[in-house]
């Protein structure tokens, strides 16, 4: 989802290989799901959220007896969000006789290493990989949304919602998470009735100074600003908009989550803010409230929508492995020629939203939730 | 007509704090004849050597930038007496320059494994309130006002310096012929170390400034400030502070006029444009005198 959420989709692949030559029927081996994510480093909190959630889901699974009569093993890999240590992290599982890939977490790698799985044909799951390339082949999916479609799903949110029909946006145009945003959620727009007052820029080089951005903005009469960016800008922006007594609603994707944990950031001054992400770990439904409950008993910590998004997808291929009827002793290649078809045909309910369903070409179709901030934390809306 | 104000006083603010930073690549440049690429990541400094003290020991803001100021003016010594005065008779001048950008990569990374990468929000330094003008149209912060006031006593500070003192005249003979300086017995060596002290203990000012402006503050928050502050001393001239002033203020409002009324893409762009211009109209910049070299 953020630049750095593409690479952790390797984990699931491994469950599968394991016994060709001890069973020819279900009930013996395990099915090898791989793992990939920068569990250290910058990105480290994401990688570390996908892992802990795909442990989770596993361990879940493997008590209520499996799938097909088999049990998941899962093992992850780190790839310090750095997509040549995530092709090696993908050809240490494939040694290990990993059948398919929950990863990469963030999207570089995650292109990188699709590379590799689509030449072998590796059936693989982002969680979080963002790109579009990042499942570029069919033996690839993925749960979270793609950059395009958050666009297309924030200007319909909003317009729906009736929220504002003056919206100005603030993006980066020299990143392509938030210039893609920006491009699909401009297009969906027009179609929503919603009119772009103020459309301003700005670059990687120029990011601490948008006063001309938020003046403009102002000026136009803006109601809305959307904020296709990442938190540190987005915490800069708030900053300033406060002290030209700017108040409009501001709304962000998934970019924005991680703003309330700025060091020092004053959170009264995201009050109100909207983003548009698939997980709220408020939420009231039964599901959502037993993982946030058993996650923070096991790791001390409230589950991100990183972690949601593993935890979905370990339960998604479960799904897809029950409906394509696949046993541990197929090989990879096998393995995923069965899940391409199956992956097309489940529907889920997870945590990121109900009635998941996935396209051939490895797209998730699901409502998006919209959350806002309120007594500096993220209410469900 | 109030939102041009309202850019104009922004602009002046951003060129403010260019112009502070300016100041120090235009002395070094002039005493010791060299580019400190380092003096961004001084400023960076600075900016966590406050915040360090106001948010661990809960020092009064005062208290924190009078150590940012202590510890950049230190840091400044150091850098000089170990990274460039051994290299001052190089064959070379470029051995002193790649030594330079070797300091800004070191601190960076030192920054990076001290405080981690995460962003850290500043808590700004200024207390007074904010000036509304025009019935609320334009809304002046007292950042701006800081930075600007700060700016205009630090430039007339150092003009004075200059001008009055002995250790002034020290660094003008420096800078015009290091050679007769030394032989009319004036401690070349001494001169461009306190040189880099008034340079550093500005970049502390600057970085503070800065931060309370910009509130977030990451190992690389220097290296952008400090290029375009770059771009500024030689925009005005190098070698001359109040070329410095002027190019910082220009460069700053020609950045936010820019984003403001032409595209906000562009902004860089239309900056560096301005600066090709006026060093093919005036190769020495705005205020930089031409030095002929005498056979």
């Amino acid at each position: 989802m953020k630049k750095f959420g593409k690479a952790v989709s390797i984990l699931a692949c491994a469950a599968m290989t394991a016994s060709l030559v001890a069973a020819p029927v279900a009930a013996e081996g395990t099915f090898k799901i791989g793992g990939i994510g920068p569990m250290t480093g910058g990105a480290a909190v994401y990688g570390q959220a996908v892992m802990n959630a795909a442990q989770l889901a596993v361990d879940e699974i493997n008590a209520a007896g499996g799938v097909n009569g088999a049990e998941l093993e899962f093992n992850a890999q780190d790839d310090e969000h750095d997509a040549e240590k995530s092709v090696n992290a993908y050809n240490t599982l494939k040694d290990w006789g990993m059948q398919m890939l929950l990863g990469t977490v963030t999207s570089a790698p995650c292109i990188a290493v699709e590379a590799e799985a689509m030449n072998d044909n590796m059936f693989l799951l982002t969680p979080s990989g963002s790109a579009v390339e990042c499942i570029s082949g069919d033996n690839a999916f993925r749960v979270c949304f793609s950059d395009p479609n958050q666009g297309t799903a924030s200007a319909q949110y909003i317009g729906e919602n009736k929220l504002a029909t003056k919206v100005a946006a603030i993006y980066d145009s020299s990143d392509v998470y938030s210039s893609g945003i920006f491009a699909t959620f401009q297009a969906e727009a027009a179609n929503q009735g919603l009119e772009i007052v103020a459309a301003e820029a700005f670059t990687a080089d120029s990011k601490t100074d948008f006063s001309v951005q938020l003046q403009k903005a102002k000026d136009a009469g803006a109601e809305l600003v959307f904020l296709p960016i990442y938190y540190t800008e987005a915490s800069l922006i708030l900053q300033q908009a406060a002290g030209m007594d700017f108040a409009p609603i501001f709304f962000g994707c998934d970019g924005l989550d991680g703003l309330l944990a700025v060091e020092g950031f004053d959170t009264s001054l995201a009050e109100g803010v909207m983003l548009l992400t698939p997980f709220a770990a408020d939420a009231e439904d039964e599901l959502t409230q037993t993982f946030v409950a058993n996650y923070k008993e096991q790791f001390g910590d409230t589950p991100n929508q990183f972690a949601a998004d593993a935890y979905d997808g370990i339960y998604a291929i479960k799904a897809a492995l029950e409906k394509a009827g696949a046993t541990p002793d197929m090989d990879a290649s096998e393995i995923c020629d069965l899940m391409k078809v199956a992956m097309t045909e489940i529907t889920m309910d997870g945590l990121t939203g109900s009635g998941i369903t996935w396209s051939a070409d490895g797209e998730p179709t699901k409502a998006p939730k919209a959350v806002v901030i309120t007594d500096g934390a993220y209410k469900a809306m | 007509m109030s939102s041009f104000v309202s850019y104009l006083i922004n602009g002046i603010s951003l060129g403010s704090v260019y112009a502070i930073i300016a100041l120090g690549y235009t002395m070094v440049y002039g005493i010791a004849k060299m580019l400190n690429f380092a003096h961004g990541d001084v400023i960076m400094v600075g900016g966590y050597a406050a915040l360090t003290m106001m948010t661990v020991s809960g020092a009064h803001p005062l208290v924190a930038i009078l150590v940012a100021v202590l510890v950049c003016t230190t840091l400044g010594i150091t850098i000089e007496r170990v990274a460039y005065r051994p290299l001052r008779g190089a064959a070379s001048p470029l051995a002193v320059l790649i030594t330079a950008i070797g300091v800004s990569y070191l601190l960076q990374n030192l920054a990076l494994l001290i405080f981690g990468a995460n962003t850290k929000s500043f808590q700004s330094v200024v207390t007074i309130p904010a000036v509304k003008l025009a019935d609320g149209a334009i809304n002046i912060t007292g950042e701006t006002i800081v930075t600007i006031v700060a700016c205009i006593v630090i430039m007339l500070g150092l003009t004075t310096f200059i001008k009055k003192t002995k250790a002034g005249q020290a660094m003008l003979a420096v800078s015009e012929d290091k050679g007769a300086a030394q032989l009319m017995g004036i401690n070349v060596n001494g001169t461009i170390a306190l040189t880099f002290a008034i340079g550093s203990a500005l970049a502390a000012i600057a970085g503070v400034l800065l931060c309370s402006a910009y509130p977030s503050l990451t190992p690389y928050t220097g290296a952008m400030p400090g290029i375009k502050a770059f771009v500024a001393a030689v925009f005005g001239g190098i070698g001359s502070i109040t070329g410095a002033m002027i190019g910082g203020i220009l460069l700053g409002v020609i950045e936010i006029l820019g984003k403001a009324y032409i595209s906000s893409q562009m902004a860089d762009a239309i900056v560096f444009a301005v600066l090709i211009i006026v060093l093919l109209v005036k190769p020495t910049g705005l205020l930089g005198k031409q030095i002929q070299e005498k056979v």
